[in-house]
């Protein structure tokens, strides 16, 4: 049994954490959730040309050929610093959704480019923010798609867009390229607006069909398990970042002649941070062990990170917010952007409730 | 990254389940799981069955100790295996796997022998290592005193110098097994004017000395698996004193740090890759209010938290034992594993009992669910999240000691003992 990163992989996650420290500062961060850039489109040139996006595609399409465990390294790193990129929905989502259904000569035409950064996507699963299969009602017919898809994260960025609409067979998925004039995007207002969302409207929009006609709600889920355990890195990687946030601050600040830290309140309400924390860590880890190497237990693993996942990073999060006092209520201090990415985080893919459901399942089918 | 098994570890986990298979009796289906709550059943608090369970655990050891298992992990110049924590680990996984008697050694090979070799004379780790391992001699620990638990520094067992021996008098508490036990590590006060860590000195006292009076204590279990243990003018010769005068802090600190490694393990508590399964499958045989239990999404989604809470922290143990078997440095890092499972372990019974409707309250076995377990492990769980450290003192040492938040302002720590401020019944 072995806990540990390997050496090469902790190599990259400290040339990772170099280029965040330059390129997603908090006062970076801050400076996107003011404007009403996409993204930070700087830090994410940078993470093409440092070779991050390609990491997990196969090197026949273009990419670097390593795993999931170098991807989740990545993503633990992203989430501490906050990273305002369309990473996640286009390499953990959409390029896995390729990988798993696209045909040969999709996977060569996509892949390359999402590996190179020359093409942003996304997926546009949520219709009014509801996430189950059964509540798509975008249409396709002959190849065009009309309705509406929203809330779609990067939606505003996205060159590329895989969307789930509902055929004769029932609910399959479709590429739309997004810059057609078939496509409105319109922007939605987010509580996190580091990560900035839209509402897709398809107008008879062309679509090229990924995967076969009708295995759309299945094809998300088993991408939905791969996205949760990597998901589950930011949000552990962003827990801890809250965390350290509260205990320099309770070191700092004094309150009756004492650093707050030194009050059992405060000492205590960090200790069960870290707790959370750190078992979220374990969990993670499994899941991605799992993702890489024993797929068999994938579903239970991943179900578990997240649910460990989401918990900790809201706790830490919110909990952070409390330590600092009235300085953590205020738009200019940091706390609020984790609350917010945390809550962001959630959102995606079901939350805990689902989650739980998922890992529920999984047990009564091993029991 | 990878969670199973190394070619070695597979290769030392084959040797293992090859000896007990051939040495015990592997456990029934929905026996095992948290054997640790156990209770002894009727009310008497003392009589032949401890003393059988004591005879059949010596005897347990002892056939480990004749084929070398007795300890994994001493070095082999103090009669162990020498082999390495991961390897502990995979004993006490597969040793989980079959029907054992309780383990009656936990005091003295987890923790009077680490602080014996640490800080013992070459004479005391030949007189007592040996009789340890072999299960021939038991241990008890004698460090909590009524007005000393969290604040174990604040002791106030008196240590007296009279010619080659000391003279000691006062009252220990919550002393696991003193009744059966040959020895007792236990830490006194010699010098109250000094401060309250400075004043202490640690020793080895045979139980059977003349003023060693051991009284059961009755728990909120209905068992009495603890003791006072109180001391009239008992006296030790200086030989059974373990490290300096004025040392008994640090000698302690040995035997708590040690303490903490001891809880590695965990194979019994965790029932295998599966968590819960076995509670799952029950609970579909369970009926709440008109249907399955495990048809109501309440049940599920606490169910699942609990499961996922539950692997996490199986996982999170392992992953400690993973970095000290690659060279880590003993840390602070299992009081997360404690002080979560304590809290995790109360929740669930609470809920798992709720579950059971009427029976919930009963301790019948068979009228409730896995012959009562989770009614055994809801009164046997306050102890969990008091004994060893409470939640509060596992929180204090993450705190402090992981994150580096600065301590509690004291007033108690340089000042001489006797002037340390204290409730109206206690003087020192």
């Amino acid at each position: 049994m072995n806990f540990k990163f390997s050496q090469d992989q902790e190599m990259m996650r400290d040339s990772a954490k170099r280029l965040l420290a330059d390129l997603s500062s908090y006062a970076a961060v801050h400076k996107i959730l003011d404007s009403e850039a996409t993204h930070d489109a700087n830090l994410w040139k940078q993470m093409a040309e440092a070779g991050w996006l390609s990491t997990a595609i196969p090197e026949e399409y273009g990419g670097a050929g390593m795993g999931y465990l170098e991807l989740a390294v990545l993503a633990e790193e992203m989430g501490k610093t906050l990273a305002c990129t369309p990473f996640s929905s286009s390499i953990y989502m959409a390029a896995e959704l390729i990988k798993a259904a696209g045909s040969e000569s999709q996977k060569a035409t996509y892949l390359a480019k999402l590996a190179a950064g020359d093409a942003i996507a996304t997926v546009a699963y949520a219709e009014k923010g509801r996430i189950d299969a059964a509540g798509v009602q975008v249409k396709a017919q002959g190849r065009k798609l009309t309705g509406v898809k929203s809330p779609v994260v990067d939606g505003l960025s996205a060159d590329l867009a895989i969307v789930s609409a509902r055929d004769e067979e029932g609910v399959s998925l479709y590429l739309v390229n997004l810059a057609d004039s078939k496509v409105t995007r319109e922007s939605v207002a987010t509580m996190d607006r580091t990560r900035k969302q839209a509402r897709l409207s398809f107008n008879g929009v062309d679509a090229e069909p990924l995967g076969k006609a009708g295995q759309g709600a299945a094809l998300l889920d088993a991408m939905s398990y791969k996205a949760a355990a990597l998901f589950a890195f930011e949000q552990v990687g962003g827990a801890q970042a809250a965390m350290e946030m509260a205990v320099q601050y309770a070191k700092e600040r004094y309150a009756f002649g004492r650093p707050i830290g030194s009050f059992q309140a405060i000492k205590h309400r960090i200790a069960d941070m870290f707790v959370k924390v750190e078992t979220a860590r374990s969990s993670a880890y499994y899941a991605a062990w799992a993702l890489e190497s024993a797929p068999e237990k994938l579903q239970q693993a991943a179900s578990g990170a997240r649910v460990m996942g989401i918990d900790a990073y809201a706790f830490a999060a919110q909990e952070n917010v409390q330590v600092h006092g009235g300085i953590g209520f205020t738009w200019e201090a940091n706390p609020h952007l984790h609350m917010k990415r945390a809550k962001h985080l959630e959102s995606l893919l079901g939350g805990a409730i689902v989650w739980r459901e998922r890992l529920m399942r999984s047990l009564e089918q091993a029991a | 990254m990878d969670f199973n098994d190394t070619p070695q570890e597979a290769e030392f986990r084959a040797e293992v389940s090859q000896w007990l298979s051939q040495n015990a009796k592997l456990r029934s289906e929905s026996g095992g799981m948290m054997s640790m709550f156990a209770e002894a059943e009727g009310g008497e608090l003392r009589g032949e069955a401890e003393w059988e369970m004591v005879r059949t655990s010596q005897a347990w050891q002892r056939k480990k100790a004749d084929a070398n298992w007795g300890v994994i992990t001493w070095p082999k110049k103090f009669g162990g295996r020498g082999g390495n924590i991961m390897q502990q680990v995979i004993w006490g996984q597969e040793e989980a796997k079959y029907e054992t008697p309780a383990n009656i050694f936990m005091i003295g090979i987890g923790m009077a022998g680490p602080t014996i070799m640490t800080h013992g004379t070459n004479e005391q780790k030949d007189r007592y290592l040996q009789p340890m391992l072999r299960g021939d001699e038991v241990w008890c620990q004698l460090f909590s005193e009524p007005g000393a638990g969290s604040d174990l520094a604040g002791l106030r067992t008196r240590a007296v110098k009279d010619g080659d021996d000391w003279v000691i008098n006062g009252q220990k508490v919550w002393t696991s097994g003193a009744h059966y036990s040959k020895w007792g590590i236990l830490v006194t006060r010699h010098d109250p004017s000094l401060p309250k860590h400075k004043g202490l000195t640690y020793f080895i006292v045979d139980m059977e000395s003349p003023g060693v009076e051991v009284r059961p204590i009755r728990q909120i279990t209905g068992g009495a698996n603890f003791n006072e243990v109180f001391f009239n003018d008992v006296r030790i010769p200086d030989s059974n004193r373990l490290g300096a005068v004025g040392q008994g802090w640090a000698v302690s600190i040995t035997t708590l740090m040690n303490e903490r490694m001891s809880i590695g393990g965990g194979g019994g508590l965790f029932g295998g890759d599966n968590g819960l399964g076995s509670i799952v499958a029950l609970l579909r045989e369970t009926t709440l209010d008109g249907r399955p239990a495990l048809e109501h999404d309440a049940v599920r989604q606490k169910m699942a938290e609990f499961a996922a809470r539950f692997k996490a922290l199986e996982l999170t143990g392992y992953r400690t034992l993973s970095a000290l078997s690659q060279g880590a440095m003993p840390g602070s890092e299992s009081s997360v594993m404690k002080l979560a499972m304590g809290l995790l372990i109360q929740e669930m019974a609470a809920f798992i009992m709720e579950l059971q409707g009427a029976a919930g309250v009963l301790t019948d076995r068979q009228d409730t669910l896995m012959e009562a377990m989770w009614q055994q492990a809801y009164l046997g769980i306050p102890a969990i999240r008091i004994a060893g450290g409470t939640d509060e003192v596992q929180r204090n040492i993450i705190g402090e000691r992981i994150l580096g938040l600065p301590t509690d302002i004291r007033i108690d720590k340089t000042v001489p003992f006797n002037e340390v401020p204290t409730g109206p019944s206690k003087k020192g």
